[in-house]
């Protein structure tokens, strides 16, 4: 008997559910009205957070401004959704579709494949990639999602310029997070702008493995500036914290060593004498997610939802960058950063992005 | 590159990061030597990463300076004792199963500190702290030759207190009364009984211990290694901790010797990128490299462990 309630029990539930299911898809059907009363953006922030002091706090602040902008209300109008883990990707995504936002953001590379099966079950919806191409089981674009890129190959020459000119041991440094295509865009781009400023330098390059591993960054940060490279490049999120603590440290101890920071400004990272405020921050490599999302979030409320098409920011959209903190650069870094800037818009140079291409591209210089 | 240069860049590595393993391990012989399983060394690792962090930043803000780590090493201390509590009530008094109440000591961590830091910081994480534990050169040791430079150059004084409080631990657990009755209790909780030792109050000073060291570990990971506090400070360092104390058979200077072959193994794997030689062998063959030679290392070099008879049950007065 007992087990028959249970049964019975469970049948209420999954019914529950189902129908529970049923009624958010209407819901999602009838957003058609409830569009009208306003356009709506929200993101969901890969697992460092929307205050990451990195490209996810960079695109909610993108949002905020947008959300000032068009006079949103926060929570309703522009809204994010944290991801503590991997696994929460899905969830977020699939709660925002279904709160009808009209453009919904998954910020960084590592949420791609769940934004392209959200995507392909949400036909409806629209979806923006940040960092990387969503593509479709066939390779194909998909059609309600934009991918938004960088071409961080870009201003990592830029930052590889003042390295170069700067670094006086004429050994510099390159970390990395995990190897894939789009670190791959800083590691090349850096070692091009290097060897254009500097021909006689040598750029050590090694990579962490991981993204979120300080003591891993600060090892290998230890590694390298213990064989006297005296700058270094990290594009390593959260490993590169470690990279900070262990340039503050000899920097104490009155060694002469840099970091160049990446994504954001980070001087106030590398900040150790507080009074005279002095950072072992060189200048950082920003990339103006910002920028991005506001752009892509104008276009798509006007109408003109960039789907299926790969929206790349480079130089010439004020997309990368140098940092605008410049107390370390010298005038005549500044002065060659200005000059290459002009050159790289105009596409007198094209800066590697991939191995092969430093190749040729050492082999033209 | 020279023999002395590499162990020069492998060594300073190996102990940096092994000081807030071996501190969380020495918690962890305290706990298990009195038959309480620990498995919440990582939840307690996280709060003290969390208060380290925290007290810093307002000790800075209060004009301790210098000493701003320091003092929230202390309330670190304190609160990993306090919050060990928990875990000691539910497996001591309840006669909980220890592994579980461990398990959500972990979970109830990594949500209150989070938490705690939005609260106070409107933020995922603590600023970076200006007052850490920098390195320096030891004073007077490090002028020995050959050796100073290699042990006692440019490192961590935390990593120093973390070797002299493994010989303390030593000390405590086997010359001492009160590290007699621990492992009798441990052992052999009915024979201690009898013997007149209250069985309730040596575990749950021993947990509160355990509570106290983890809580230090995570204190000096926030100050010295990452600067600050995230979700991702601490990722599984506890759980190392407790593997290293395993390793080294619930022994305070083989959780030392293991938490430091772990520093050892990790450093290698990094910094084998840039010595000659080692220079060949494929990245990702470095990279797993402290796992294989763990294992290889608890299979072929270590022996049997015994871990303490009584481990992971509950005493019950009268009970046979």
């Amino acid at each position: 008997m007992k087990k028959r309630y249970g049964l019975l029990m469970s049948m209420v539930l999954a019914a529950g559910t189902l129908l529970s299911a049923c009624g958010s898809d209407e819901s999602d059907s009838g957003s058609g009205d409830k569009k009208e009363d306003g356009f709506k953006v929200a993101m969901v922030t890969d697992t460092g957070g929307v205050d990451d002091k990195s490209f996810n706090q960079s695109a909610w602040e993108g949002l905020q401004e947008f959300g000032k902008e068009n006079d949103l209300e926060e929570k309703k109008g522009y809204n994010y959704l944290q991801s503590e883990n991997q696994s929460d990707y899905r969830p977020n995504l699939n709660s925002l579709v279904r709160q009808n936002f009209d453009l919904i953001y998954g910020i960084g590379f590592l949420m791609q494949e769940d934004i392209q099966k959200v995507a392909e079950q949400q036909k409806e919806a629209q979806f923006a990639l940040v960092d990387s191409v969503a593509v479709d089981a066939d390779g194909k674009p998909l059609e309600n999602v934009a991918s938004i890129t960088f071409k961080e190959h870009q201003g990592s020459f830029l930052v590889g310029l003042v390295a170069g000119l700067q670094s006086k041991s004429n050994k510099i440094g390159f970390i990395g997070g995990v190897e894939s295509e789009l670190i791959s865009k800083f590691e090349n781009g850096f070692k091009a702008g290097v060897l254009t400023a500097n021909p006689d330098a040598e750029v050590t390059v090694q990579y962490a493995g991981d993204f979120n591993d300080a003591s891993k960054g600060a090892t290998i940060a230890s590694a390298l500036y213990g064989q006297g490279v005296d700058v270094i490049y990290h594009a390593a999120g959260g490993t590169g914290s470690g990279v900070f603590t262990e340039a503050i440290n000899r920097k104490k101890n009155g060694e002469d060593v840099w970091v160049i920071g990446v994504d954001r400004d980070q001087f106030e990272e590398g900040i150790y004498d507080k009074g005279n405020n002095k950072s072992v921050t060189l200048t950082s490599m920003v990339k103006r997610v910002d920028t991005a999302v506001f752009e892509v979030s104008t276009q798509t409320k006007e109408g003109n939802f960039p789907g299926g098409q790969i929206v790349e920011f480079g130089l010439e959209e004020n997309g990368v960058g140098i940092a605008p903190t410049e107390d370390n650069v010298s005038e005549e870094s500044l002065e060659m950063v200005r000059e290459y800037k002009e050159k790289i818009v105009s596409g007198e140079v094209e800066v590697p992005k991939t191995a092969e291409e430093f190749e040729t591209f050492k082999s033209e210089k | 590159m020279g023999l002395l240069q590499i162990l020069e860049i492998i060594i300073p590595t190996a102990i940096f990061a092994a000081a807030p393993l071996i501190l969380t391990a020495l918690g962890g012989v305290f706990s298990e030597r009195s038959g309480v399983v620990n498995i919440g060394l990582e939840g307690l690792m996280m709060m003290g990463a969390f208060i380290g962090a925290v007290f810093t930043f307002y000790g800075e803000t209060w004009g301790l300076g210098g000493a701003s780590p320091w003092f929230s090493f202390l309330v670190a201390i304190l609160i990993g004792a306090v919050f060990s509590l928990l875990h000691a009530v539910a497996s001591i008094s309840f006669r909980a199963d220890q592994v579980v109440s461990g398990v959500a000591l972990n979970f109830l961590a990594a949500g209150l500190t989070i938490f705690l830091v939005k609260k106070i910081f409107d933020a995922g994480q603590t600023p970076y702290l200006n007052e850490r534990i920098f390195k320096s050169d030891i004073p007077f040791l490090f002028d020995i030759p050959i050796i100073g430079p290699l042990l006692f150059g440019d490192a961590y004084i935390t990593s120093y207190l973390a070797v002299a409080l493994a010989f303390v631990v030593w000390f405590i657990v086997f010359k001492t009364p009160f590290g007699l009755r621990l492992r009798a209790v441990g052992e052999h909780p009915m024979a201690a009984d009898t013997m007149g030792i209250n069985v309730a109050k040596m575990r749950y000073v021993a947990v509160m211990l355990s509570g106290a060291f983890a809580g230090l570990g995570g204190a000096v990971y926030a100050t010295s290694i990452s600067g600050n506090f995230t979700h991702s400070t601490i990722a599984g360092q506890g759980f190392m901790a407790l593997a290293a104390m395993i390793f080294g058979k619930w022994h305070p200077l083989g959780a030392l010797g293991a938490a430091l072959f772990f520093g050892f193994a990790q450093s290698l794997s990094i910094t084998g990128q840039q010595i000659p030689l080692l220079k060949e062998i494929p990245h990702v063959i470095l990279l797993i490299s402290p796992y294989v030679l763990t294992i290889l290392a608890l299979a072929g070099f270590v022996g049997r462990a015994d871990a303490p008879k009584a481990i992971g049950k509950p005493y019950e007065k009268g009970k046979r």
